[in-house]
């Protein structure tokens, strides 16, 4: 069955698109991640352009982290104040990615720069994921006991001022690196279209110490938020979000989400973090890939306003 | 590209001159009449591209000996004008990124050119030019500097952004897309694709015999979206911070339903 897209302005599958957001809400689900760094190229990769796909997938990921947001709220496992403060960070970010996205599309580099941060981000957090799971596989197989990092070591980032205590993490930081985590993952998220999950969670964990059971749940609240005010921000500039097709993946992806995570709860998270990096390599190499080798057309037009 | 641009403004010259000649056309003794299948085309949530039918009569007058050489049509179909910026991507640091662009000016968003015979058979060089016959008689105007002026045919940017055109469906030449039924009752279909933007399509029909122009005609269409489609596409252009508040609001609604459909404790 086709439907028609009124802001990608093409028909496509409704069970295609349906299939899709099942397809990647299973995954994200499985990894406790939004899934936005595999649902934006999926959505390239059929013909939406990627303006579109970047805007519309931030209204997917809002979707996909409000129900999950709610789960971890019913369990207590949100630390409200420290995901306020990521906030403040987190807006900025947003409306400083949005703004360059703008500016990006202006210029015609809008998906290069997309294609790029790809091949960067997703390269580099892939590889580490890999490297790491295969050493925790390979100690595991050793026999030796996985290494836990100390919650109580310190490094620079707790000699900074500023700071804060947040009593639900039990952790005692400056407010510095949490508004600038909040401000990357914003700024990246805007540009990207991705949640951006799979990096926040590390970095809260490795930066800030935050305690396992709350720094999901605290993720998510500042994805839903950075998410939402993308959503507006890229509708009321760019006039890029497209509510049908977002609508569409939301339900697929909402519903996938909850399969996934049953199927997550039966496997080893070492095994799972080495899938994910895997996954992650894989999305990078294939944007390395178009950058690389040459396109079938040199040339590529685009509508630039309509006569009045 | 500096080397072409006293040819583009020798041809723009030319062509302001030809536009002159066409308003200054003889009325020969023939009528031509035509009409299209339906003028509105609504595109709803299943649209797939839209074929119309352009059929006519030529009115010969009875007084005039006939036609020797019989009767040609040609029906050009214009869609709404657009501006469209052309890219062409280039090997940079080792990677392929977008270069050099050129912006073409008002040009059809919709161009299909439908005529009885090869044009060449129809008229002469000179006249297919003059009466913008065919896609590389037609006016692709392009700003150069503070300027606008038309291309030459043999333009890579021109004949890029036409292949792409063309390779959509949005552009197309059919040297047999019309047919006379009978000596001078005539029959087209035209195609437009679901791609082809909203707005006003104009169809000019003219009629050749002898190797010019004896008779012309106007026709249009009009393709709008309609319902929930249109809602959505005015919606977001024209409130495009209510449209993005009521999306976000959507998503939170969506998140919140399933959060308590798929419950489990």
């Amino acid at each position: 069955m086709e439907i028609y897209l009124p802001i990608a302005d093409l028909p496509v599958n409704v069970f295609l698109v349906l299939a899709m957001g099942l397809a990647v809400g299973f995954i994200s689900g499985l990894f406790g991640i939004g899934g936005g760094f595999l649902m934006t190229p999926l959505l390239i990769f059929i013909g939406i352009s990627p303006g579109v796909a970047v805007a519309t997938v931030s209204t997917h990921i809002a979707a996909s982290s409000f129900s999950g947001a709610v789960a971890y709220w019913r369990r207590r496992a949100i630390d409200l104040a420290l995901a306020l403060m990521l906030l403040a960070g987190g807006i900025v970010g947003t409306s400083l990615g949005v703004w360059l996205f703008t500016a990006l599309r202006r210029l015609g580099q809008l998906d290069i720069t997309i294609g790029l941060s790809y091949v960067l981000l997703l390269g580099s957090v892939g590889a580490m994921m890999v490297t790491e799971g295969l050493q925790a596989m390979l100690r595991a197989r050793q026999g030796k006991p996985v290494e836990l990092r100390r919650p109580g070591s310190h490094t620079w980032i707790h000699g900074l001022p500023l700071k804060i205590r947040f009593k639900q993490s039990k952790i005692y930081v400056s407010a510095i690196p949490v508004c600038a985590i909040g401000l990357i993952m914003g700024f990246i998220g805007a540009i990207m279209g991705i949640g951006g999950g799979f990096l926040l969670v590390p970095m809260l964990i490795y930066f800030l110490r935050v305690p396992t059971n709350v720094v999901i749940g605290t993720s998510m609240v500042l994805t839903l938020i950075t998410m939402a005010s993308a959503t507006i921000l890229h509708a009321a500039t760019n006039h890029l979000v497209d509510a049908v097709l977002a609508l569409i993946l939301m339900v697929g992806g909402v519903t996938g989400a909850q399969f996934g995570a049953r199927a997550g709860q039966r496997m080893r998270s070492e095994r799972l973090r080495l899938l994910l990096g895997i996954l992650v390599l894989a999305v990078g190499s294939r944007f390395a890939f178009d950058l690389v080798v040459a396109p079938n057309d040199v040339y590529s037009i685009r509508t630039i306003g309509d006569a009045p | 590209m500096k080397r072409t641009s006293a040819a583009r403004i020798s041809i723009v010259g030319t062509l302001s001159a030809s536009l002159l000649v066409v308003s200054a056309l003889p009325a020969g003794a023939e009528r031509l009449v035509s009409s299209l299948s339906s003028h509105i085309v609504r595109i709803t949530s299943n649209f797939t591209g839209v074929e119309l039918v352009l059929f006519g009569t030529v009115e010969d007058d009875q007084a005039m000996a006939p036609r020797s050489s019989g009767y040609d049509i040609v029906a050009t179909v214009i869609g709404p004008r657009q501006s469209v910026v052309t890219r062409r991507k280039e090997r940079m640091f080792g990677i392929w990124i977008n270069a050099e662009s050129r912006s073409f000016v008002e040009v059809p968003s919709y161009l299909q050119v439908l005529a009885t015979r090869p044009f060449e058979s129809i008229a002469n060089a000179e006249t297919l030019r003059r009466q913008q016959i065919g896609i590389a008689n037609t006016l692709l105007p392009e700003q150069i500097g503070p300027d606008v002026a038309d291309v030459i045919p043999s333009d890579r940017f021109r004949q890029a952004f036409v292949r792409i055109k063309r390779d959509r469906n949005l552009y197309g030449e059919i040297a047999n897309g019309v047919t006379f039924l009978t000596p001078t009752l005539y029959r087209a279909s035209i195609f437009v694709p679901a791609e082809a933007p909203v707005g006003n399509y104009e169809v000019d029909v003219k009629l050749f015999a002898d190797g010019a122009v004896v008779a012309r005609t106007n026709s249009a269409f009009e393709i709008v979206t309609v319902g929930f489609e249109r809602f959505i596409a005015n919606a977001a252009v024209d409130y495009g911070l209510v449209y993005g508040v009521a999306t976000a609001m959507m998503a939170v609604m969506t998140g919140w339903f399933a959060s308590i459909v798929f419950r489990r404790d």
